[in-house]
């Protein structure tokens, strides 16, 4: 494994070290504090880009460890996030519970609904089980679309109110990026450490091989239920946060084409690995707000009638193909990439080491 | 010289494949601290008769002790907690980890910290980390892997693999190590490295050792009994010397013909 030029590790704790160097802490807390600064000179738009994308980045990282680590394909990863944004409103607006209360009830609910349909893993594998996710996908819907509606106001959903917290309102999109940030920034760091753990290495262990993991004392069954109910967590605070940035759900939110979306990321960033979704998420985000910008401009081209489709259309097909042209170019996704650059800075001028 | 105490009774297994008869009423004993050998032609039921140790088939007949614990209902990962640890016939390994992560892998159940502090990864989880890290290392030691142990272990040479194979079932600290045909597809440098390996598995770290090998130069060398399975009965068992002048076990391998 490359390392920095003339950094040696003498003691375990080194080797296991995520960040090593003083450059590296430097360069980690550089981008912390530019995180934490970047409200003081960006505008509210560019925030409101900031708290999609960290909100994406949670429900990415959950949808990693459940695919990308743990092999349990899901395509029916958004389902998830709705468990967690309609716990959130249904106990805000209907229970009056202060939003940070529910924050972690809509993880564990989205995590128990997770187990539920993650079920059928003890018997299904790669696309028999991606099948199941999908009715998940639907099932989920359907459920907050025509059930109590008392609570869930069918098609019309639930307004949410943004929280407060110790006279700070988080109204406006300054605050609030601070919440989604620190909760973005946190849940990427439990996730960093889960994988590296012995955790990760049951997950990985039952996606490559069930038989040897079961000869090495994994009780499979139990750790794809880990999975379930870790990923999609995740997607449950996802969904807290996407609840009160929209300041209303409604199973509209909540498509198919997120759950794909989702895998997207994945794919472009680099399947289980941390740094593959965060890249994969800020790839494809960026690529949204590109067609934003875009396509008012080709609307303009066409007649009236077509350029309100435009954008629409824009959005799926240039995501779709990003997808398709890593999938030919770079299946290993950006982290790879990025794995390649570093190499080659370190080894400068020479073209790899021994 | 081994006490003769018998760790693991297989008694009167029998299983069946719809109409195949893997394993015919097989009693077969292994006593603490040897190197207990099985052998056989192709087919003849030596890899069903592990899978049935270690939990992977129920045979319909019979039962297995170990420790004197009847396990032949136990799931799987009961049994390898029990300490029972094997490595596969070809390769059978986490091919996106590296040579490292595969043999922590193999430690699994020795970790004691939750999920929690896993996420946290500090306190409890970093000690234990540190503290398997260590024992990993004696085993990339032991096994002379040192300068791989970073790589992802699908794309080492397969010589390289059998090993790490081997390093994982060792990282568990099994009580009796199945091994099966830990010498298969290698070439004559690497049989002796593994031989070597299974003697120092045997004697300086008191593992008892079941063994599957071909390589008759294997079995006669370096084991202390022999049973020979055909068909999925068991035609023959005793020492090296005893099976090499067995005259079933001539004709078995020869051919029914004669
Ligand atoms: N899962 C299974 N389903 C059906 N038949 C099986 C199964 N496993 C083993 N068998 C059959 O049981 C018999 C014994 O197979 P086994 O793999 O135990 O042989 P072996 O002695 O290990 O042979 P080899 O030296 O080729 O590895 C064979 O006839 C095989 O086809
Ligand atoms: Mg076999």
């Amino acid at each position: 494994m490359d390392r920095p030029a003339g950094v040696f590790d003498v003691r375990y704790e080194q080797d296991m070290a995520v960040v090593r160097t003083g450059p590296q802490w430097g360069v980690l807390i550089g981008f912390l504090i530019l995180l934490a600064v970047l409200p003081l000179f960006a505008g509210s738009y560019f925030l409101g880009f900031m708290i999609l994308t960290g909100i994406a980045l949670i429900a990415v990282l959950g949808l990693n460890i459940l695919t990308g680590y743990a092999g349990q394909i899901s395509i029916g990863h958004q389902a998830f996030v709705a468990v967690g944004a309609y716990t959130t409103a249904v106990l805000m607006d209907s229970f009056h519970w202060n939003f940070w209360a529910t924050v972690p009830l809509a993880g564990i609910a989205a995590a128990a609904v997770g187990v539920l349909f993650g079920l059928p893993s003890f018997r299904l594998k790669m696309l028999y089980l991606a099948m199941s996710t999908l009715a998940a996908q639907f099932i989920i819907i359907a459920f907050f679309n025509h059930a109590f509606p008392d609570y869930f106001h069918a098609v019309s959903g639930i307004r949410v109110n943004r929280p407060e917290l110790a006279g700070i309102d988080f109204r406006n999109n300054e605050a609030f990026y601070y919440v989604v940030i620190v909760i973005a920034v946190l849940m990427t760091f439990f996730s960093k450490n889960l994988v590296r753990s012995r955790l990760g290495r049951a997950f990985v262990a039952t996606r490559d091989n069930d038989l040897a993991s079961e000869v090495i004392g994994i009780n499979i069954a139990r750790y794809k239920l880990y999975a379930f109910a870790i990923g999609c967590f995740y997607a449950g605070i996802a969904g807290a946060l996407h609840a009160t940035y929209y300041r209303s759900v409604n199973p509209m939110q909540f498509h198919l084409d997120a759950s794909i979306w989702y895998l997207g990321c994945l794919i472009v960033g680099g399947m289980g690995t941390t740094v593959g979704a965060v890249f994969g998420v800020l790839f494809l985000r960026s690529i949204k707000e590109l067609v934003v910008f875009v396509s008012p401009v080709l609307g303009g081209m066409v007649s009236p009638i077509n350029a309100p489709k435009i954008g629409p259309a824009l959005g799926i097909i240039s995501w779709a193909l990003v997808v398709i042209l890593f999938l030919i170019f770079e299946p290993r996704g950006l982290a790879h990439t990025w794995d390649v650059l570093k190499s080659r800075f370190r080894h400068w001028p020479f073209k790899y080491a021994f | 010289m081994p006490a003769n105490n018998v760790m693991l009774t297989a008694k009167a297994i029998g299983l069946s494949f719809g109409g195949i008869e893997a394993l015919v009423d097989i009693d077969i004993d292994v006593r603490q601290g040897e190197i207990f050998a099985i052998i056989g032609p192709n087919g003849a039921g030596k890899t069903s008769f592990f899978n049935c140790i270690n939990g992977f088939y129920r045979p319909q007949k019979g039962s297995i002790n170990f420790e004197g614990k009847e396990i032949t209902r136990l799931p799987s990962h009961r049994i390898t907690e029990l300490g029972i640890g094997r490595s596969f016939q070809g390769l059978q390994l986490f091919n996106g980890l590296s040579v490292l992560d595969n043999i922590m892998a193999g430690r699994h159940f020795h970790f004691k910290a939750g999920i929690l502090s896993d996420a946290i990864y500090f306190g409890r989880t970093r000690r234990e980390e540190i503290k398997h890290r260590k024992v990993v290392e004696n085993i990339i030691d032991f096994l002379e892997i040192e300068p791989v142990r970073k790589q992802i272990v699908g794309a080492l040479p397969y010589g390289l693999r059998k090993r790490v194979d081997l390093g994982r079932a060792l990282a568990a600290e099994p009580k009796l190590l199945l091994l099966d045909e830990p010498l298969a597809g290698m070439n004559r440098d690497e049989k002796e490295d593994i031989a070597r390996f299974i003697l120092d598995i045997s004697e300086e770290m008191g593992i008892t050792i079941a063994v599957v090998e071909h390589d008759m130069g294997l079995v006669m060398d370096i084991c202390d009994r022999v049973v020979v399975l055909d068909f999925g009965r068991k035609i023959a068992e005793g020492t090296p010397e005893e099976i090499r002048s067995n005259e079933e076990v001539i004709r078995a391998y020869l051919g029914k013909a004669s």
